[in-house]
């Protein structure tokens, strides 16, 4: 099936209850297929007005206590910033999915890694949200699943970050019950609205983002970023291969992944001194992994299909490690596994950087 | 004897006084909001949701959960919570920049879509928050920090009439009324079948209150008063403009 209707079915097994959404290719499907689930499973569908209302439409969902979800991309993911501001400032546990799409997002529709950046850190804000980047329709169905999950219990904004190749791509699917597999989902619970006269039962929920002094905002947003640099290391996933061996380590996510792994793994067949390391979250991002892998590497190669948004959170990260990064960037542009080793070649030999 | 006013029993003691400047009227239409609730005893069930601007004063004013959410976007929030959980009741409180400006297409929108929502909208002819620039009911000739000489319409256009748009393109089971802080109870009736009628699951609801901002308005009380009961009404003619199969007031 499209990657779109696994995202749908993701939402299914996750026991999402409520979608609110705005039309925008590529993910349109998403909110086709989530109307089709609809009356078969009790699941309920708003299209709103415009993304700054999907947004907020979300909000009020979580705050009902539903899990409840939306998904954009390109533009709409610009405009939906704001209220992703306020779930963060205010820590709503929203599910996005993003679809991205090549910018700028008025007119390219098909394929990009440029939404990273605006997905870790657009908005007002530090950027305190988790972002899954996936690489397969499989992953599409398990992220999905699992944003529900660490959205609700580490109440930070959840992404699971795609693009439009896999939205529109069709690919094979093991759908499962989480519960099966041992999954516990944690549960979803009202924000306001709960049992009981408010100011006598229990106090009432005064919930703002407002505040009228600086160090009130301060004390607020020091809780915020300490939960959120203490959950991170629980959080952060990667994926690599044959890092301790190489010579040229390559670091790609999402779909670009994919072409790297296929081209180390061939490059490796023939004896070459190559290995990948992976982030899956790119917020909060592994940053101590990677460094684990890039120790003993002569040099890193940053692949993405971006202007180096990738590259900004490798550098970060590696910042002091001393391993010269090389890159290979084509920014809304899909990424073959030849180009992918031939740049690795080309670079194993000298010949580059 | 003196009497007296009794505070209503869903406002919240612990955050009064509140925090609006001497002769606002964002107290007054809280109050009649706070008896509405009260006499409706719809206080464990209520959701209020407060905008940017002078309303986000309220975000702990009653013994009711409360959402302070983002300039122009309490009328989506609200939406979304009232989608998720029908049984709740959902109140979006905004200013006339929130509803009419920024938040217009929401508001459009949730009107079209008939959202069983309340909405109530205070209408001080004023951006008060930011320090008294134009809004969109800002009245011809009327001095703003926007407009130092005087609302020109020419140039800037004519006051929002927003009950009378929401009147027209809202649909069967809208309530729409038009209230003043200088008329009480009958603001208070006005809120109250506002919230009925969302309870009945009737429609859309949507009140405009006339409200006094001296402070950006930069008026003593007798021009306050005279600005609210002489000016605004020319402009904005408080009543209810569609009732549900009831007799318009
Ligand atoms: C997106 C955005 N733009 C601008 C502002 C600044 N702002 C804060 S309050 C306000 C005006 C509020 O006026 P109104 O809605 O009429 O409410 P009042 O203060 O009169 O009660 C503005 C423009 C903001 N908070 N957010
Ligand atoms: S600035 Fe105006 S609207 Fe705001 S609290 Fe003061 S009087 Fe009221």
């Amino acid at each position: 099936m499209t990657g779109n209707e696994v995202v749908a079915w993701g939402a299914l097994a996750a026991g999402a209850e409520i979608m609110y959404g705005y039309p925008i290719t590529p993910q349109n499907e998403i909110m086709h297929y989530w109307t089709r689930l609809g009356p078969r499973f009790g699941k309920k569908f708003l299209q709103t007005e415009d993304e700054l209302s999907a947004g907020f439409t979300t909000i009020g969902g979580v705050l009902a206590g539903k899990r409840a979800f939306t998904a954009t991309a390109g533009p709409g993911n610009v405009l939906m910033q704001e209220p992703l501001s306020m779930a963060e400032a205010m820590r709503i546990p929203v599910v996005v999915v993003v679809q991205q799409r090549g910018g700028p997002s008025t007119a390219t529709v098909i394929y990009s890694q440029q939404e990273v950046t605006l997905t870790c850190f657009g908005g007002n804000g530090e950027g305190l949200r988790l972002v899954y980047s996936t690489a397969f329709h499989q992953e599409l169905f398990d992220y999905t699943v699992k944003a529900f999950n660490a959205a609700w219990k580490y109440r930070f904004p959840t992404f699971v970050l795609a693009d439009g190749y896999q939205a529109k791509m069709r690919e094979s699917l093991v759908i499962y019950d989480p519960a099966e597999r041992g999954i516990e989902m944690v549960p979803s619970e009202p924000l306001v609205g709960k049992p009981g006269m408010p100011g006598t039962d229990r106090p009432p929920a005064h919930l703002r983002n407002a505040f009228s002094v600086e160090e009130e905002l301060l004390a607020a947003l020091g809780k915020d970023i300490e939960e959120y640099e203490a959950a991170a290391p629980e959080i952060v996933e990667a994926d690599a291969f044959n890092a301790g061996e190489a010579g040229l380590l390559v670091v790609a996510h999402g779909i670009v992944f994919r072409s790297v792994a296929m081209a180390v793994r061939e490059l490796v067949n023939q004896g070459e001194r190559v290995g990948y390391f992976r982030p899956i979250t790119l917020r909060p991002f592994p940053g101590a992994q990677l460094r684990e892998a890039a120790q003993g590497a002569e040099q890193l190669l940053v692949v993405e299909s971006a202007y180096g948004q990738l590259n900004k959170l490798v550098l970060e990260n590696l910042y002091g490690s001393g391993v010269p990064v090389r890159t290979l960037f084509r920014p809304g542009v899909g990424i073959t596994p030849e180009e992918v080793a031939e740049k690795c070649r080309a670079l194993l030999a000298g010949k580059e950087g | 004897m003196e009497i007296l006013p009794k505070m209503p029993k869903s406002w919240n003691p612990a955050t009064k006084p509140h925090k609006f400047c001497p002769g606002c009227g964002h107290g007054l239409v809280l109050k009649a909001l706070g008896q509405a609730i009260d006499e409706l005893g719809v206080q464990d069930r209520l959701v209020f949701g407060c905008d940017i601007g002078c309303s986000l004063l309220a975000w702990d004013f009653f013994n009711v959960d409360t959402v302070q959410t983002h300039h122009g976007r309490t009328t989506p929030v609200m939406v979304g919570i009232k989608r998720a959980r029908p049984e709740l009741l959902t109140v979006a409180y905004m200013g006339d920049g929130g509803g009419y400006a920024i938040g217009s297409q929401h508001l459009v929108n949730a009107a079209t879509r008939n959202d069983l929502i309340t909405c109530i909208l205070v209408n001080n002819t004023t951006y008060a928050m930011t320090g008294g620039q134009m809004a969109p009911t800002t009245v011809p000739g009327q001095k703003t920090e926007t407009t130092p000489y005087g609302r020109d319409v020419e140039e800037t256009g004519s006051p929002m009439l927003g009950p009378e748009m929401v009147a027209a393109i809202s649909h069967a089971g809208a309530y729409v009324a038009r209230g003043s802080v200088g008329r009480f109870r009958q603001l208070k009736n006005c809120l109250r079948k506002a919230i009925e009628n969302q309870m009945a699951g009737r429609g859309f609801s949507f009140v405009e209150v006339l409200s006094t901002c001296p402070t950006n308005w930069r008026t003593d009380a007798e021009q306050t008063w005279g600005f609210l009961e002489e000016t605004m009404p020319k402009y904005f003619p408080p009543g209810e403009l569609k009732v549900p199969g009831g007799k318009e007031e």
